[in-house]
């Protein structure tokens, strides 16, 4: 059986989170300590090298970004750390951050001496007052130690909008705006908070660097998948035996993560589908599960890894009524902004509740495909594009649950 | 009028600030009163339409009187297929209101949100941000009674 890989984990549950004597005694803090003594580019090439690739969906390579903010001259950088985490099913940051706030701390330091900034602001979801208390008190015993030199950490926190999670909206909202996306190019690394270069990575990259810098670029790189090294946290949901999180290297199959960590699906049932990354991401059927759970293999089947959200469903499970509501949420969560997301998710949601209800026909499942590919193609920014998803990949796997509805 | 000004002028000099401040002023109210609003656009010198947008966009906010205790109810897919519809029905029953009520006592608001990250336990309640997890129609009046 596979095993579990504890790399951004490894101190859970042997240090005290909030004591960071313990993550000192850890190794913790000797990744920057390295970082600062090596050349900014020397270090920016070492995390591109790690092929370290962004863990909160786009899969951007970090180094590369980093490298576009330390080419940018300004007066003011600010790196920004993506707590924002709203994609249902999943928990992994708060994991992180709970457990082992201080390796998000120096990751953020690290980023901050590659691009030449002194700024740090963690974006935390306004669900998680009691991680904002922690990171508070992480971040003064920090600033107590002097470990982090002069670079500063402020936390901010959100307030209830999913958006947020798109890097120009979060800016947006720490500038304190509502939370709408802005229009790209520009992009945040050259173009970001206050107008100035800014790095936006989520907990899970930051918390990746610490340990990149302590055991080499080479020893990740060799870790998972070769295009998008490393390990993945997920988090189990739905019906499978342990409702838990995982740490696994990226070459791990859906399969294994189901059946081996998950123990499979409980009561005897047989399994259906199951939703990787969040409810943004694709529903996944049975023949495809022995995809490898990293970025490219599951684009390749046009699922996502996402957030590594895992959202199993056994048979008994109607897909109709679950999009339902999944296409609740994104009429929810649209900022307004764009019409194609606004009127699209409006639309969509309307549909899906007409095809629950039997009043729906052949012809409303045509004009959903349609309406799901514009706004793929049309939405403003990642919310809009991905929201279709879950309709698109059901309608091409579980189109029968939707047929038996009609009259 | 006061006390609004005396809190939202803490985060003056706060770059983006205001978000800072609406958040002060629901932990000491548990919302934002419409004349704190007014304050805010002052303080932040801009125009109230804006100050208005902002406490409006974001579902955590609630411009206007709501209960002392919030109880929010996750309705994300995890939740939804773990049975939060029986747990929405056992709230409603035990607190006589429907969802986005408030109880005549003020005590209790019932609302609805979206993922609140501790999907270890679908399905999920909070109250003022309290995560109750393992959600059943028979706990519901054990964790009320913490709160009576």
């Amino acid at each position: 059986m596979a095993e579990e890989m504890r790399i951004l984990m490894r101190n859970y549950g042997k240090i005290d989170p909030l004591n960071i004597d313990d993550y000192i005694n850890a190794n913790g803090y000797k990744g920057l300590e390295k970082a600062r003594a090596m050349s900014q580019t020397d270090l920016i090439e070492e995390i591109k090298k790690s092929g370290l690739r962004g863990r909160g969906g786009a899969g951007f390579n970090a180094g590369m970004k980093w490298g576009f903010s330390y080419n940018t001259p300004a007066g003011q950088k600010y790196v920004v750390c993506n707590a924002d985490e709203g994609e249902p099913g999943t928990y992994k940051d708060r994991l992180i951050m709970e457990n082992d706030p201080q390796s998000v701390l120096e990751g953020m330091a690290v980023c901050g001496y590659a691009i030449g900034s002194n700024k740090g602001y963690i974006y935390c979801r306004g669900e998680y007052p009691y991680v904002v208390e922690k990171l508070n008190t992480a971040i003064e015993q920090a600033k107590a130690k002097g470990v982090l030199g002069d670079f500063d950490i402020e936390v901010r926190m959100g307030a209830g909008a999913y958006v947020c999670g798109e890097e120009s909206a979060l800016i947006e909202s720490i500038e304190g705006h509502r939370g709408e996306p802005r229009f790209k190019p520009p992009f945040p690394p050259v173009t970001g908070l206050w107008g100035k270069p800014t790095i936006v990575n989520n907990v899970e990259t930051f918390a990746n660097i610490p340990v990149i810098l302590e055991k080499g670029a080479d020893w990740f790189a060799g870790i998972g998948a070769k295009s998008y090294p490393g390990t993945k946290l997920m988090t189990l949901t739905g019906d499978v035996a342990n409702r838990t999180f995982i740490e696994v290297p990226t070459d791990t199959t859906i399969r294994q993560v189901i059946f081996d960590f998950g123990g499979g699906v409980p009561g005897g049932k047989k399994f259906k589908a199951v939703q990787i990354g969040g409810t943004s991401g694709g529903f996944i059927p049975e023949s495809l599960l022995d995809t490898a759970i990293d970025f490219d293999s599951m684009g390749a089947i046009g699922a996502t890894l996402g957030s590594g959200a895992v959202f199993v469903m056994d048979e008994s499970r109607d897909v109709v009524d679950v999009i339902k509501q999944i296409t609740n949420f994104f009429e929810h969560e649209s900022c307004g902004k764009c019409s194609p997301c606004r009127e699209g998710t409006k639309r969509m949601h309307e549909m899906v509740k007409n095809i629950y209800s039997g009043q729906g026909t052949a012809a409303d499942l045509d004009l959903l495909e349609r309406l799901g590919t514009v706004m793929c193609k049309a939405c403003l920014c990642g919310l809009g594009q991905a929201a279709p998803s879950p309709v698109l990949t059901t309608l091409q796997h579980f189109k029968s649950d939707y047929t038996s509805k009609f009259n | 009028m006061a006390d609004y000004k005396e809190i939202v002028s803490k985060y003056k000099d706060v770059p983006g600030g205001i978000i800072e401040s609406y958040h002060a002023l629901q932990r000491e109210f548990n919302y934002i009163p419409e004349d704190a609003i007014d304050a805010a656009a002052q303080i932040f010198d801009i125009p109230k339409a804006k100050a208005y947008g902002v406490a409006t966009f974001y579902s955590y906010f609630q411009v206007g009187k709501r209960g002392k205790y919030i109880i929010r109810i996750c309705e994300s897919a995890p939740c939804h297929i773990a049975g939060a519809a029986q747990v929405v029905a056992a709230l409603e029953k035990e607190l006589g209101i429907k969802m986005g009520e408030t109880t005549a006592d003020g005590l209790f608001t019932l609302e609805f949100t979206e993922c609140v990250g501790q999907c270890q336990a679908t399905p999920v309640i909070t109250i003022n941000s309290k995560p109750y997890g393992d959600l059943t129609p028979e706990k519901v009046n054990t964790i009320l009674a913490e709160y009576k």
